[in-house]
């Protein structure tokens, strides 16, 4: 239940957004969800519901929009790209969990697939990030 | 518009920690690791709650000096980290499996907060971090995701690593951070140019932990680090701070 976490910091953060905008009611909160951390969804969205029962501004039932944005690996070396879908199946269960706590880990435990090299870079995909929230006032 | 969520939940998994206690300097290889370990032993035999958290992400060391081996975080509202000879002991070794870590600075920014929005650490009398030396991403991170950290510097008695613990101790005093002193480590003979150096800084000068032959074949084993010359030294200074 690392999701639990997540979420929380993604609630905490929709309220203070919404107390700074003076919101009353929070309408929707849309979530991105980079490829690499391997959110389990289902268990994300049942804590993201439960920690918005007792928030204020209160939070309207079904407001989190969930959307898995796909990952963008870049070589610093030789300049081509990849998406993490392309490389997990070369990763253990150990380093693939292991990427999911922390998504950075990524770069001790893969190599750019075409050179070889460990210096390369995540554009797109990485973690939780909270792209829009809508209220009313 | 986006919006980074870690932040806002960091302030919440530090609430039930009493004090952070950052052991730091400008120089690596001057025994910050084992000053960090030494000090979270020392007041988990006192009876104290203790955190240890490393990060140090490149080099992390101090669960060799602790002889951590086979043990992993518990994955619960977050992850809790495993009690160690009564430390609650954080490394993102766990992660790494000991594999080198090519991190470019945007990577450590993006571990240190995923770290401390992750992390519960229940309540605690103390967190003692295990800084990386110099004034990079991690140190300013700290000093803005851990608003009440305090920092502990550790030197050698060389001019070489001095001349960088003064910049690391000069930026500390412009960003108003409580500065407990700073620990001379390794000392071969006597000298007073470290604590003259300090005392130009208006910083604290603890004391000295002097060079200890027995040191090395204590790392690993806690029962024995416990009783080096070191530790006894670091004893001393620490009461002089109260901890």
């Amino acid at each position: 239940m690392h999701e639990w976490a997540l979420a929380e910091s993604v609630v905490l953060a929709a309220v203070e957004a919404a107390q700074k905008e003076k919101l009353k009611t929070i309408t929707q909160i849309t979530v991105q969800i980079g490829e690499l951390q391997q959110i389990e969804k289902e268990i994300f969205l049942f804590a993201l519901q439960e920690l918005a029962k007792f928030q204020k501004p209160p939070i309207k039932n079904n407001a989190f929009l969930l959307k898995t944005e796909k990952s963008s690996l870049s070589c610093k070396t030789c300049g081509k790209s990849w998406k993490y879908s392309d490389m997990k199946k070369k990763f253990n269960e150990t380093e693939s969990e292991s990427i999911h706590f922390i998504p950075e880990v990524v770069f001790v435990h893969a190599r750019c697939p075409y050179c070889g090299s460990p210096d390369f870079e995540i554009n797109k995909g990485r973690g939780v990030v909270l792209s829009s929230i809508k209220g009313v006032r | 518009m986006t919006m980074e969520p870690r932040t806002s939940v960091i302030e919440k998994r530090l609430k039930n920690i009493k004090r952070i206690i950052a052991v730091a300097s400008g120089k690596g290889g001057v025994g910050k690791s084992l000053v960090a370990s030494s000090l979270a032993l020392h007041l988990a035999h006192k009876g104290h709650r203790v955190g240890l958290l490393d990060l140090d992400l490149y080099g992390p060391s101090s669960h060799i000096i602790l002889g951590v081996a086979n043990v992993s975080p518990t994955e619960k509202q977050g992850i809790i980290p495993p009690i160690i000879h009564g430390i609650s002991f954080m490394s993102i070794v766990y992660f790494t499996e000991e594999k080198p870590s090519p991190f470019r600075g945007v990577d450590i920014s993006n571990i240190i907060l995923e770290l401390l929005a992750i992390t519960q650490w229940g309540t605690l009398d103390f967190l003692i971090i295990d800084m990386p030396p110099g004034i990079g991403d991690e140190t300013l991170d700290v000093i803005r995701y851990m608003k009440t950290s305090e920092f502990l510097v550790v030197t050698t008695p060389s001019k070489v690593a001095m001349g960088a613990v003064g910049k690391l101790l000069k930026i500390l005093i412009e960003m108003n951070k409580p500065l407990l002193g700073v620990i001379e480590n390794m000392t071969m003979k006597d000298s007073l140019y470290i604590q003259e150096e300090v005392g130009k800084l208006r910083v604290r000068y603890l004391g000295n932990i002097r060079f200890d032959d027995n040191l090395e074949d204590a790392i690993g084993k806690t029962d024995c680090l416990i009783k080096t010359q070191a530790m006894k030294n670091l004893a001393t200074i620490l009461q002089k701070i109260n901890l």
